[in-house]
């Protein structure tokens, strides 16, 4: 008997029993489903927040104080002091740092901001130097904020896209209205470009401003340096990290009051944190496709059992040891195949889906698809095989007696 | 082309041994059309089941067309029971999915037989038992007789040296064993060797020998006159 023809024969035996077939492919279904789309989710996640990072800019290193054995993902951003704008211009100014084209300094704090149309909490950022350039913002309207405002401590602010809509509602132009940050009147000048991410939620005053008189602060939470190739990135990092030691009298890189980072040393903790989440999300679901497996299992050891009659009949007629371990195998595998193909359909459709929902670009990810189609056939001859060599073990006549 | 030497069967179930057939001996030529007769219990079945390659004696040995029928293997067995050993059952066992030319065609693909020659092959014997116009009817279309007329159909389709028949009328009505009985006759007129097991006289009477069992022992093995 050909594998065509041991095919043909499971496919008229499991469309026999159609509910039955349908059932036990369910846990199939559901179980590389969840993990195709998991998979997918996790990989679109990832891409977005790696093109996110890579949008900052790639010759961009942050500089933030504390130390960074603190860890900058837990020591929170205005939580130490030790950074201030002097250092910003000192870097900017160093004849020993050769390595950089600008700088541009930080102080952000959420606060209240409200409109005459509006009222909503948002990061406030002050800030100085190149910030606009280092960080790829461009404006919609309106102009940018400059160092004349600095030095003056104007009452000036540029509005991210989504915070001028939630004070002045969609398309409509502020610049030249009037926002009340913590009490203080501001006249909005301009309106910066969706860059999507919580760039686009920030208002951003003259860092003097949001120092002196909005939060009465004297540090900075970030400096920004712009290296002048992507090449030169490590000297840079060396230089200022050197030149900020010298700054704050600390004699060796461990004492050091603060950290830099670059877009490299984010993306990979980023990664590293969607890689994980993704595995772990990805496991569970690789648990339920273990459960359809035994679900595969229980429903083979079923048939076996209905059709010992039917099993001994072939033997009696001259079915071999092989021909029925491969019918019954075929059966179980035609199972979780077709389980397998359309969980992967539902995946792809519920991923689909979901990265619309939540805005991360939609990628298929056919690594993920030829996984889950080995995979299910892998289940079904794993979990077919002590089934089809149950009833290959059956001898005829035993076989034939069994009413 | 047949011969059973002192063929013994023994059962042991929890410790009782059981013997069902002790000393069983006899000779089949080409061409006989024999009858099994024997109360139930008398080991009919048994060897029966021996005769076809089904299950193995104790002690004694079967030679079928020259070749010891032993315990070699599970597919050696196989092989003789699809190549030589036609055998009919007393419930048909037909499969219930398939349509009476898929189930005589059955034999034929476990062969591998090349698929253009299988249908021609399976026409052919439907068509001796009379049921060329039944091919495409699934088992539950056809009545008692007819499923039986294609197990027989499905016994002859590899050409076996031996067609052997297990009760073959005994869960039929009496007029459809009667076209059973007719068929067998016919295929013995052809040169059809026959070994039949059975209860029903009418059939027994049709043969040319008698083999009687009691107990387990040949009492009586006469040819029919």
């Amino acid at each position: 008997m050909t594998l065509i023809e041991i095919f043909e024969e499971s496919i008229s035996v499991l469309r026999t029993n159609k509910m039955r077939t349908a059932l036990s492919t369910l846990g199939i279904i559901i179980g590389i489903g969840s993990v195709i789309t998991l998979m997918t989710l996790g990989q679109a996640s990832q891409q977005s927040v790696r093109s996110r990072i890579q949008s900052l800019g790639a010759n961009l290193l942050t500089v933030r104080p504390g130390s960074s054995q603190q860890g900058f993902l837990f020591g929170g951003q205005g939580s130490n002091t030790t950074l201030r704008y002097e250092d910003a211009l000192a870097i900017q100014n160093s004849q020993r740092v050769n390595t950089i084209d600008s700088v541009a300094a930080e102080y952000s704090s959420r606060t209240q901001i409200s409109s005459d149309k509006g009222n909503t909490n948002a990061s406030v950022a002050g800030i100085a130097g190149n910030y606009f350039e280092l960080r790829n913002i461009t404006l919609s309207v309106g102009s940018e904020i400059t160092e004349e405002h600095n030095q003056i401590t104007a009452k000036t602010a540029v509005l991210g896209p989504e915070i001028s809509t939630e004070l002045f509602g969609e398309g409509v132009n502020p610049v030249g209205e009037t926002i009340n940050i913590n009490g203080q009147a501001f006249s909005v000048i301009g309106v910066t470009k969706s860059k999507g991410g919580n760039l686009d939620d920030m208002i951003f005053v003259p860092l003097q401003t949001a120092q002196k008189i909005l939060f009465g602060v004297s540090h900075v939470s970030t400096v920004y340096v712009g290296a002048k190739s992507e090449d030169g990135m490590e000297a840079a990092r060396n230089q200022l990290g050197y030149l900020l030691l010298e700054r704050h009298r600390k004699t060796s890189p461990e004492e050091a009051d603060f950290s830099i980072f670059s877009q490299e040393d984010l993306l990979e903790t980023a990664s590293e944190v969607t890689a994980t989440f993704t595995a772990l999300l990805t496991g569970i679901a690789a648990i339920s496709l273990i459960v359809g497996g035994i679900g595969i299992m229980n429903i083979m050891l079923v048939t076996v059992t209905e059709r010992t009659t039917e099993i001994g009949l072939r033997k009696a007629l001259g079915a071999k040891r092989k021909t029925i371990i491969t019918q019954f195998l075929m059966e179980s595998v035609v199972l979780t195949i077709s389980g397998g193909i359309i969980g992967v359909s539902l995946g792809l459709i519920a991923s689909h889906f979901l990265t619309k929902r939540f805005s991360l670009p939609s990628i298929i990810s056919w690594e993920s698809v030829g996984l889950a189609v080995i995979v299910s056939s892998v289940i079904g001859i794993v979990f077919g095989l002590y089934p089809a060599y149950k009833a290959s073990k059956l001898q005829p006549i035993e076989a034939l007696r069994y009413e | 082309m047949l011969e059973a030497r002192n063929i013994s069967k023994i059962y042991e179930n929890g410790g009782v041994r059981t013997e069902a057939l002790s000393d069983i001996s006899f000779k089949v030529e080409k061409g006989e059309f024999i009858a099994i007769i024997g109360p139930s219990g008398s080991g009919k079945s048994t060897l029966m089941h021996i005769l076809g390659a089904l299950d193995l004696p104790t002690s004694g040995k079967y030679i079928l067309n020259g070749r010891n029928v032993e315990a070699t293997s599970d597919d050696v067995l196989a092989e003789i029971r699809n190549k030589e050993i036609g055998f009919i059952f007393q419930s048909f066992n037909l499969l219930p999915r398939m349509s009476a030319l898929k189930n005589v065609l059955l034999p034929m693909a476990y062969a591998g037989v090349p698929k253009n020659q299988r249908l021609a092959k399976a026409k052919e014997v439907l068509k001796v038992v009379g049921l060329e116009d039944k091919m495409e009817n699934a088992p539950n279309q056809l009545s008692g007789g007819q499923k039986q007329r294609v197990a027989i159909a499905r016994a002859l389709t590899m050409e076996p040296s031996i067609l052997l028949a297990d009760e073959p009328t005994g869960n039929l009505p009496s007029h459809q064993s009667d076209e059973i009985i007719d068929v067998f006759e016919g295929l013995n007129k052809k040169g059809h060797t026959i070994v039949i097991i059975t209860h029903n006289e009418s059939i027994a009477k049709k043969t040319k020998r008698i083999i009687t069992l009691v107990d387990g022992k040949i009492v009586s093995d006469e040819p029919n006159i």
